[in-house]
């Protein structure tokens, strides 16, 4: 009998003392808790390159890499926010630069500025200043972009175009062209994966930009283009159109699988962010002989970014140790080791060319020329709010293909997240 | 009389710990999330000023929920008449005293030791339109079986009840099993010597003593259904339409993608309701049936 109230109790007593003794020595330490969704592919190893940085520099600081997996970050982001309304932050953690950053983070009063140390180190000078802006609120910088990945960008089967003497799309009078050539000797002429929904946004984001221009484009997180109006109109007809040329498996796959089908030779075109690029790459396929890259059709002189960045959260608990993280992430060290494994280009203009391949130095050399507009689908345009809505809306568009509906929904969408009146 | 009051307070003292574990963190946050359900907390920053229903009547408003409503509705009903119906059957064929009869049992449970994730990413794999059962139907000259199982809007969501059936049918038989070897012989040989057909003594004898395995198997498999959420995740998503989405994964997304949190509550809530209205009824039942004579 006794025994049995002992055991548990002493169990008990045991998780109890354990638990302060882990306390304590998290004071004690020199740590450094990095938080992100990276835990896959090169994309691990880009950040363990970054560690490795931080580590030749600081080697007495041990680091805890609290990666979450899970694709686009759906998961890691419910840890975080949990993390953080509990008062719990990590030392740093990864953000998409724009709205994401500001609308929940900053605004919210959960960052501290780093404004003197972008000074100080010199980010200000090497970093463009639309970029700048995407991690600024009033006046303020709140992150150093670790890189930049392009959005806008059609990936397609250089034999297949070259068998069938075709000239990859310009625009999408070119495309629907190409497509209809395609379709005719029985190949897909555009590969999609949309089961996670965001994938069909991706296209369509494109495509808006595409049909408003970049100005036109950005006036839609400001409420200056009307959801309403004839651009978002025609943006949904050309939409529907291009939807009738994907696979009609394209609900059973996300995007690495429709990128895949490329490289089986199953379809001919992709529109996708250039992580596309990386996984060519980890599956042997070369830029230029296997596969040919041109700007999303229409998008020419205009740069999509998805931008990763770090900023300080206010109650970091190694807050000197945080400091030098984001020291090494804004260098041109730290950025030149992480960005050519992760398949992305720095944020700075400074990084060595010969570093990167074919397409990331093309995709350079558009970052410091191009008009750069901020991704909505990846969370630097609009509010996340906003962002799960267009999603929802967009995935019953793909099935029904209602166009006015669609409109009058994101219009109310647009409203709810109090861009637009 | 000392004697038994020491007791008491040992009974007493064992039991406080999880009374108040439960009353806190099951309870306290059901009130909790009642209370957010009502408020106004929709952007990331805590804004619990009264709002009155105007979540719930969003929710109500939102397409995306009343195909939440459907599907859940739809999913809970195929699933469980299939896996009671199945599982019956399986029951009845093993309670034959066929030989291997443990081999058998063991193949049919298996199933439900498995995680509905990893059921999920499987049947994602088999019931994918190009790579998956298609394929072989088309080997095996059973073309015209071929289906655009998930990927199609109208059909999509009994796709992921054949996944569901799959995991618990097994469940459903070893209760039905239970209940069967449960059955005295001497009902059987009564009905038999008052000259009863096999069918009779099934539909007369055996099934009406099985009431309370199917009760049960209702209760579980129905609280399970109406909270699906891990192998809609893992096999389909939101599925194309919103053709399988469930409230638990449109939770998920409203309350920690879109930090709509009091939307998010509103949802938890309408959640527990339908499965409050399953389970109240039976805890009332039984607590009359033990308290009777």
């Amino acid at each position: 009998m006794s025994r049995r109230i002992c055991i548990p109790l002493l169990v008990t007593a045991l998780l109890l003392w354990l638990s302060g003794v882990e306390a304590l020595q998290a004071g004690a330490a020199k740590q450094l808790e990095i938080f992100s969704w990276w835990t896959a592919g090169g994309e691990a190893e880009g950040l363990n390159a970054l560690f490795s940085v931080y580590k030749k520099k600081y080697p007495d600081v041990e680091i805890m890499n609290a990666a979450v997996a899970g694709g686009a970050g759906a998961a890691a982001k419910a840890v975080l926010k949990t993390r953080m309304q509990g008062g719990n932050p990590p030392d740093s953690f990864q953000v998409h630069g724009g709205a994401e950053l500001i609308e929940t983070w900053v605004k919210t009063g959960f960052m501290e500025p780093i404004t003197s140390l972008a000074q100080t180190e010199g980010w200000l000078k090497v970093i463009p200043k639309d970029l700048v802006e995407m991690v600024s609120y009033q006046g303020q910088v709140y992150a150093i972009p670790a890189n930049v990945h392009r959005g806008n960008v059609l990936w397609y089967n250089k034999r297949i175009f070259d068998q069938n003497n075709l000239k990859p799309p310009a625009t999408w009078d070119d495309f629907f062209k190409v497509a209809e050539t395609l379709k005719g000797k029985g190949i897909t002429p555009l590969s999609l994966g949309d089961k996670l929904k965001w994938e069909a946004a991706h296209l369509f984001e494109d495509i808006l930009l595409a049909t408003l221009g970049p100005e036109g484009y950005n006036g839609l997180w400001t409420g200056k283009t009307s959801w309403t109006g004839s651009g978002v109109k025609r943006a949904l007809e050309t939409f529907a159109k291009a939807l009738q040329y994907v696979n009609s498996d394209h609900a059973a796959l996300v995007w690495d699988q429709a990128a895949q089908m490329l490289i089986d030779g199953k379809a001919a075109m992709n529109v996708m962010g250039d992580w596309v690029a990386g996984y060519f790459t980890a599956k042997g396929w070369k830029p230029n002989v296997d596969y040919g890259f041109l700007p999303a059709p229409g998008t020419k002189g205009s740069f999509v970014i998805v931008t990763d960045t770090f900023g300080l959260p206010k109650k970091a608990p190694h807050r000197e140790q945080a400091l030098n993280w984001l020291r090494i992430v804004g260098s041109k060290e730290g950025q030149e080791a992480f960005n050519p494994k992760k398949g992305s280009i720095c944020a700075r203009t400074d990084c060595d060319k010969a570093k990167f391949d074919v397409y990331l130095q093309s995709s350079m050399a558009d970052f410091a020329r191009d008009k750069l507009v901020p991704s909505e689908v990846h969370g630097s345009a609009a509010p996340e709010t906003f962002a799960t809505e267009f999603n929802d809306i967009l995935n019953v568009f793909v099935t029904r293909r209602d166009v006015g509906a669609a409109q009058k929904a994101l219009q109310e969408a647009c409203v709810r997240a109090k861009m637009c009146k | 009389m000392l004697r038994i009051s020491l007791d008491r307070l040992i009974a007493i003292a064992l039991l406080l710990p999880s009374l108040v574990a439960v009353g806190i963190f099951v309870y306290g946050f059901i009130g909790w999330t009642a209370y957010v359900s009502l408020s106004n907390w929709n952007t990331f920053v805590p804004d619990l000023s009264f709002a009155g229903l105007t979540n719930y009547l969003a929710l109500m408003r939102s397409f995306r929920f009343q195909a939440d409503l459907r599907n859940t509705l739809i999913f809970t009903f195929t699933f469980l008449a299939a896996s009671l119906g199945i599982g019956l059957l399986l029951a009845v064929l093993l309670d034959q005293r066929v030989r291997g009869e443990a081999v058998f049992r063991n193949i049919f449970l298996f199933p439900m030791a498995i995680s509905f994730i990893v059921t999920g990413v499987t049947w994602q794999w088999l019931l994918n339109p190009s790579t998956g059962v298609n394929l072989l139907f088309d080997q095996v000259g059973l073309g015209f079986l071929k289906s655009r199982w998930y990927t199609d809007p109208s059909i999509a969501i009994f796709s992921v009840v054949l996944a569901a059936v799959w995991q618990m049918s097994g469940f459903t038989m070893a209760m039905y099993l239970a209940g069967l070897r449960g059955v005295p012989d001497e009902l059987l040989e009564a009905a038999r010597v008052d000259g009863a057909t096999e069918w009779q003594v099934y539909r007369y004898v055996i099934l009406p003593l099985l009431h309370p395995v199917t009760l049960s198997a209702v209760i579980v498999l129905g609280h399970i259904s109406l909270k699906i959420f891990d192998l809609v995740y893992a096999m389909t998503g939101s599925g194309p339409a919103f053709s399988t989405d469930v409230p638990g994964v449109f939770m998920f997304e409203t309350t920690f993608r879109g930090n709509r949190f009091a939307e998010g509550a509103a949802i938890s809530m309408i959640m527990l309701l339908l499965v409050a209205i399953l389970i109240v009824p039976y805890l009332w039942y039984t607590m009359r049936t033990e308290a009777g004579p």
